[in-house]
């Protein structure tokens, strides 16, 4: 693990560890081994097999009927990206404005609980996970309640022109809620909120209160005590929660199938639809891919740029 | 923004309650501008409250809080031109030790912020240490990057909230010395909150000893140990052995007053005694206390019980007819030394001895002293 930008490592002018008087006879101590081996091969059965699979996958030609044969067709990964683009910069927005807005929210609440909200903690704590205990299709499902036309919030919505406003920025098409970007990203920030929070709280629960009084003796204004000592010092649960919110929210299509329109489609619906409807699976293990790689190459400069590596 | 008004540190009337328990009984104290002040008391006795006041981190209930001419009572921590040494030092982990000392020059918008940082690491000779982390340090280190992170902006009042309380005793005197030369070094207020009565006396000028909230005693070290108003201050400040006695008439052509006590005349100096007063008891310290009758004319007689030899000095117990105990404390200067059973005379003069009001309780204190205090 890299070396942490928050806690570093203690200096190195410590004595070197004194050598035992009488050396023990050399023998493997295979308990680490042994502890580290069902998470292991669970990784390699169920994540580096199907990895490698996926991978041969995508670079197969053929068709359903005929079967599908390897021929290293590298071609397809140029064909997927240009074919589905608008797909992958949606589902990158979405996600990322969804973060955003799960930040916002978040980040007060976790603020809340871990400072002030003295013995309603775990109240609150076990309200902000509450929403798990049912199912995250049922959870979606109730948004198209919540924004249906006949519901008061679009009603509302109507009398305050926030539905014209929403109309003229292009989130909605008409003067309604659902079946729009708007939607889709509420729901993913609704979904994923937790996923902030939660990082959030832990590392603003480690926060020093003494630290704040400190600033504040120091002549730090409640805004300057935020900026330069609250918000560096929870940068580590910043990172997790918005890696955590992130992640999963780009690669979901539950929110953009049933909160969305045809023009609103992610690339985790494309995905499925290759796979388990037009069966075109070279295609949709090359989406995978590029899903994968742009993920996994936003988070490491992100992560860089927050100066957290031990979070990787 | 932040107040610049010098002068002395008064507080008037000052008060803090929680609900129904009054921490500060109300205080009226003047802290003179650049002196070395402390507050000691043994814990919950409201000194720290009463620093937290001055920092304006816990607002008073009532009462005032002013520097110089200007009322600070109603600002806020950060608008006061006041800095802490917070005894757990709160210095901030993410930041290098050189951006820690700079943190309040720069939130004062000081250009200069670096070379004064720097110096002032000099001063307290961590010169090397500023780029690394607070969590590199020694926890002596880290006490002396708390102190200049203070110390840099100059502030009208300097608060240290047992600033030596997590050093082990070694450091801690050494850091005593330190703390004292930086003092008369800057010219600053410092007011220092300690329960270590061994180390107000040896830092400050002042002390005010204060007790359930209340301010027992204020005054110069000397004056406090030598002519204790109160049993508190005598049992807290050092050791006394309190003796029983009824005052007998009024003051002689010398000066003293006599007293009896156990069928014994004593006498007092007249200025060592309360007005008003027949019941008191009689006070006085046990390196006062003299084996042989060379002390002066007060002279008890009684058995040795105990003798223990520490180096410089031998204390020895000696129970007196009516079982008390008396602590004696005699220098290793080459008299003769008691033995164990021996009966022996303990004497001390007039001027040693001080008389306290014999209404209060005669242990008050003594089992608040910290144990290597």
């Amino acid at each position: 693990m890299a070396e942490s930008g928050v806690l570093p490592a203690p200096p190195t002018s410590a004595p070197p560890a004194a050598r035992p008087l009488a050396e023990p006879r050399k023998r493997r101590n295979w308990v680490p081994y042994a502890l580290l081996l069902p998470g292991m091969l669970w990784l390699v059965v169920f994540f580096v097999l199907p990895m490698i699979t996926l991978g041969s996958q995508s670079l197969q030609e053929g068709n359903v009927d005929d079967g599908y044969v390897f021929t290293g067709n590298v071609g397809i990964y140029v064909d997927a990206f240009q074919q589905y683009w608008p797909q992958m910069v949606r589902s990158l927005l979405y996600a990322g404005t969804a973060t955003v807005l799960a930040l916002l929210l978040g980040y007060p609440l976790a603020y809340f609980i871990a400072q002030k909200a003295g013995r309603w903690k775990n109240v609150v704590l076990v309200l902000v996970v509450a929403p798990f205990f049912t199912s995250f299709l049922i959870r979606t499902l109730a948004w198209r309640t919540i924004l249906s036309d006949d519901w008061f919030i679009t009603q509302w919505a109507r009398k305050l022109h926030i539905t014209d406003l929403l109309q003229a920025v292009g989130l909605t098409s008409n003067d309604s809620l659902l079946f729009s970007q708007f939607a889709v990203i509420m729901g993913l920030t609704y979904n994923f909120l937790p996923f902030m929070i939660l990082p959030l709280y832990t590392s603003l629960e480690r926060l020093d209160p003494r630290l704040l009084e400190a600033a504040g003796d120091l002549y730090a204004s409640p805004w300057q005590t935020f900026r330069k000592v609250t918000w560096p010092l929870s940068l580590p649960g910043v990172v997790a929660g918005t890696l955590l919110t992130f992640i999963p929210a780009a690669g979901d299509f539950i929110n953009a199938r049933l909160l969305g329109n045809t023009q609103t489609t992610m690339l985790g619906s494309v995905i499925d639809a290759q796979f388990l409807r037009v069966l075109d699976y070279p295609l949709a293990a090359a989406l995978s891919f590029i899903m994968l790689l742009t993920i996994v190459t936003m988070v490491t400069i992100y992560v860089r740029k927050a100066g957290t590596e031990e979070l990787l | 923004m932040v107040d610049t008004g010098k002068g002395d540190l008064s507080l008037v009337a000052l008060t803090k309650s929680y609900g129904s328990f009054t921490a500060v009984q109300p205080l009226d104290l003047t802290i003179e501008a650049g002196s070395f002040f402390a507050l000691l008391g043994p814990s919950g006795c409201g000194k720290t409250t009463t620093l937290r006041m001055i920092a304006g981190l816990d607002a008073p209930t009532s009462g005032r809080i002013r520097i110089g001419e200007k009322d600070i009572t109603d600002t806020k921590a950060y608008q006061r031109n006041v800095n802490t040494v917070f005894q757990s030092y709160a210095l901030f982990p993410h930041m290098t030790v050189l951006d820690n000392v700079m943190f309040g020059l720069k939130r004062r918008g000081d250009k200069d912020a670096k070379r004064k940082a720097q110096e002032t690491l000099e001063l307290v000779q961590l010169a090397q240490v500023g780029d690394k982390r607070p969590t590199q340090l020694s926890g002596g280190m880290q006490q002396r990057v708390a102190l200049a992170r203070a110390l840099v902006n100059r502030p009208d009042v300097l608060l240290l909230d047992e600033p030596l309380g997590a050093l082990d005793l070694k450091l801690r005197r050494q850091m005593q010395i330190e703390l004292k030369r930086i003092q008369q070094e800057v010219g600053l207020t410092f007011i220092h909150v300690t329960h270590d009565q061994e180390e107000a006396m040896t830092m400050a000028d002042r002390i005010a000893v204060m007790n359930a909230g209340r301010l027992e005693q204020l005054g110069d070290p000397a004056t406090l140990y030598e002519m204790p108003r109160s049993t508190f201050v005598a049992n807290f400040l050092g050791q006394s052995n309190l003796l029983r006695a009824q005052v007998l008439g009024g003051p002689s052509d010398d000066g003293v007053v006599r007293v009896r006590s156990h069928d014994t005349d004593l006498e007092v100096s007249r200025e060592h005694l309360p007005d008003g007063v027949t019941d008191v008891w009689l006070g006085v310290r046990p390196e006062k206390l003299r084996l042989g009758e060379a002390g002066g004319p007060n002279r008890l007689r009684g058995i040795v019980r105990d003798v223990s030899f520490t180096g410089v000095a031998t204390q020895y117990i000696v129970e007196m007819p009516w079982r008390q105990e008396l602590t004696v404390v005699q220098q290793n200067d080459g008299t003769a030394r008691a033995t164990l059973g021996e009966t022996v005379t303990v004497s001390w003069a007039a001027t040693h001895g001080f008389a306290l009001d014999a209404s209060q309780d005669a242990e008050a204190g003594a089992e608040l002293v910290d144990e290597h205090g």
